[in-house]
């Protein structure tokens, strides 16, 4: 048995020297007198750069059709589904952080929940540029949905296609409007601090007048846990249906009853890989260490080691399958996987997201720094490979041989993909800027529980 | 002059907060506030309240919002019907996701509006936001309010028995 000091429980969640006010004077200090601007607004530039070249391929596309795209028959889904289903599944964290860690009562989740919630919505607002791009005439997305039109038709509701419209919608809008119930205490905290009129209206409108009223508060407290309820099986509801998308198409390499599962653990590794890819400068830059502690960056590592064996164990299934099932068309698939044209996508990808993980059974590397950030960019990495892997390969090689084809992303596919990372970047600057990164009333709570506040 | 809208008092410690509130409650006080920076649970009011709407305008809003899916469903497989290899048009399993989803949209918003509804917001002013030290009600300061129209409010009486409960300052808050 190792000594009660050396175990990581004993280690305080947050710095014991806070106190209920310091925490407002840090989190909000962070708009109102931002430190480093001159980092911040490069790297917000640099986001608008790349958001221009979006705007820029958009037009184009617009333009010319999807034929700008690298897609074609038998590939018909190219970055714009893998980079759909990479972007939804890295949103999924946020979710898992906010709603089902609240519900397991880990209060080291308020440190970093506010922030994982936004990035759940800039991620399902770059994810759901794609399915509307890729419809080649994005004017008509609204067929998608029901509305008596005077064809007299409908939606193919037995379609999982159809479902994620209302999946992905619906995750869109309840995260938001998750979000934004957690905020309304701190916009009326920020309605109190700032010094500008203009700043104290903005976030005074956005507040709704909120002024803690201790029965608004009784009500509130209600809202919160049922919709955090709701987004729980919503979380998981969402990728499963995304794995569906797949699962029910009879093609060899999609066909399998193993998608939906381990398409929500690979959401839920992916989005905490980015979750510490993005934290970790954050703390650093804004001095929010006190907040955001090594243990929170230790939990999360712990996090992607246990989904990280959640992925593993679904692609150990899906070769079990294959060779199982004698079937010679999946056999063929997962060969053509591991020696095929694409080959060096199967192994990068199986190198990220099955060894890099294994670091984090080392006390030692879970604590370190630079080894969290490194294995975090190898494991978005590999997390997109992934997604390429599954929708590519299982397409370019159809069953008859002179079906075959190639997938070989175009300068606009590349620009549009950076282009949404460039999106989601900006939409981050701006959020640490413009609201509060961390969930001030949440953390006064747990200060106040937790610190030594008389 | 008018009347003032109550006495509030400001409270640094909540443990001390809490006690007030409980001693307003015994002192037989029916019309106070409470203003808190977080929540705090079991010493928000001196009465206890009504238990919230917000659970069942929940349930009532998904259920609602999920016959509708299903109904929806339903009525687009049997008004367009399609025959794919004689299979029945009732096919509701595949008509549960959806109905899941609205479900959950439906109860989401039908709790906003609720609370927004019970909570009387959007309010952007309140006669508390005249009190100058309410600014820090957001921050870490605790308050609780006598209203004046509670039955026992008396200006003079209802002062000194707010600041016997160790508050940091009391005073009246104007309309």
């Amino acid at each position: 048995m190792k000594p009660a000091a050396e175990s990581p429980a004993a280690e305080p969640i947050v710095d014991p020297d806070l106190t209920v006010g310091g925490v407002t004077e840090a989190v909000a200090g962070v708009v109102f007198a931002p430190p480093r601007p001159r980092l911040w607004l490069a790297g917000f530039a640099a986001g608008l750069v790349l958001v221009l070249g979006l705007l820029t391929a958009i037009s184009w596309l617009l333009v010319r059709g999807i034929g700008i795209w690298g897609v074609n028959v038998p590939i018909a889904w190219g970055f714009a589904i893998v980079n759909f289903v990479w972007w939804i599944g890295i949103g999924h964290a946020g979710t898992f952080i906010s709603a089902i860690l609240f519900l397991l009562h880990q209060s080291w989740r308020t440190s970093i929940n506010r922030f994982t919630e936004a990035m759940t919505l800039f991620a399902v607002a770059c994810a759901g540029l794609y399915p509307l791009l890729h419809l080649g005439r994005p004017v008509y997305f609204y067929w998608l949905l029901p509305y008596p039109d005077t064809m007299g038709l409908w939606p193919q509701f037995r379609s999982p296609l159809v479902w994620d419209v209302f999946a992905v919608s619906t995750y869109a809008s309840v995260s938001l409007l998750f979000w934004y119930v957690g905020l309304l205490p701190d916009l009326a905290t920020m309605r109190d601090r700032a010094a500008s009129p203009w700043a104290r209206r903005g976030y005074g409108l956005l507040s709704l007048g909120w002024r803690g009223d201790g029965r608004h508060w009784a009500h509130y407290q209600k809202l919160y846990v049922i919709l955090a309820g709701l987004a729980t099986p919503l979380v998981v509801s969402v990728h499963s249906i995304v794995g569906l998308d797949f699962a029910v198409a009879i093609l060899p390499g999609w066909h399998s009853t193993i998608f939906p599962p381990y398409f929500v653990g690979g959401a839920i590794f992916s989005g905490f890989a980015m979750v510490l890819t993005l934290v970790i400068p954050l703390r650093a830059v804004f001095g929010l260490k006190g907040f955001i502690t090594a243990r929170h960056l230790e939990l999360m590592a712990m996090v992607l080691l246990a989904t990280g064996s959640v992925v593993a164990y679904g692609y150990f299934s899906e070769f079990f399958t294959a060779w199982w099932s004698g079937d010679e068309y999946e056999r063929f698939v997962t060969a053509n996987r591991a020696l095929g044209p694409y080959a060096v996508c199967f192994w990068t990808m199986l190198t990220c997201n099955v060894l890099v993980p294994q670091l984090f059974w080392s006390r030692r590397m879970r604590r370190s720094i630079p080894v969290l950030f490194g294995a975090a960019i190898l494991i978005n990495v590999g997390m997109w490979l992934e997604r390429f892997v599954i929708v590519i390969t299982s397409l370019h090689r159809d069953y008859l041989p002179s079906s075959w084809g190639m997938y070989i992303p175009t300068f606009w596919d590349w620009t549009t993909f950076v282009g949404t990372i460039g999106l989601f970047l900006a939409l981050l600057f701006l959020f640490v800027r413009l609201l509060p990164a961390i969930a001030m009333a949440e953390m006064r709570g747990l200060v106040f529980r937790k610190g030594r506040t008389p | 002059m008018k009347t003032p809208y109550g006495l509030m008092a400001s409270f640094a410690s909540p443990r001390a907060f809490a006690l007030a509130v409980r001693r307003a409650g015994e002192a037989g006080y029916t019309r106070c506030e409470t203003y808190l920076p977080f929540s705090l649970e079991g010493s928000a009011e001196p009465q206890p309240d009504a238990p919230s709407p917000i659970p069942k305008a929940m349930a009532i809003g998904g259920i609602l919002s999920g016959l509708f899916a299903f109904g929806l469903q339903e009525y687009a497989a049997h008004d367009y019907p399609l025959n794919v290899g004689g299979r029945p048009l009732n096919s509701w399993p595949s008509f549960v996701p959806i109905t899941f989803e609205l479900t959950v949209l439906g109860a989401a918003l039908c709790g906003l509006l609720t609370f927004f509804w019970v909570a009387g917001f959007p309010r952007l002013d309140h006669p508390v936001f005249n009190d100058p030290r309410f600014i820090r009600a957001s921050k870490d300061r605790f308050f609780l309010c006598i209203r004046s129209d509670d039955p026992q409010y008396a200006a003079n009486a209802t002062l000194r028995f707010l600041s016997e409960l160790g508050a940091e300052s009391v005073a009246e808050v104007p309309r």
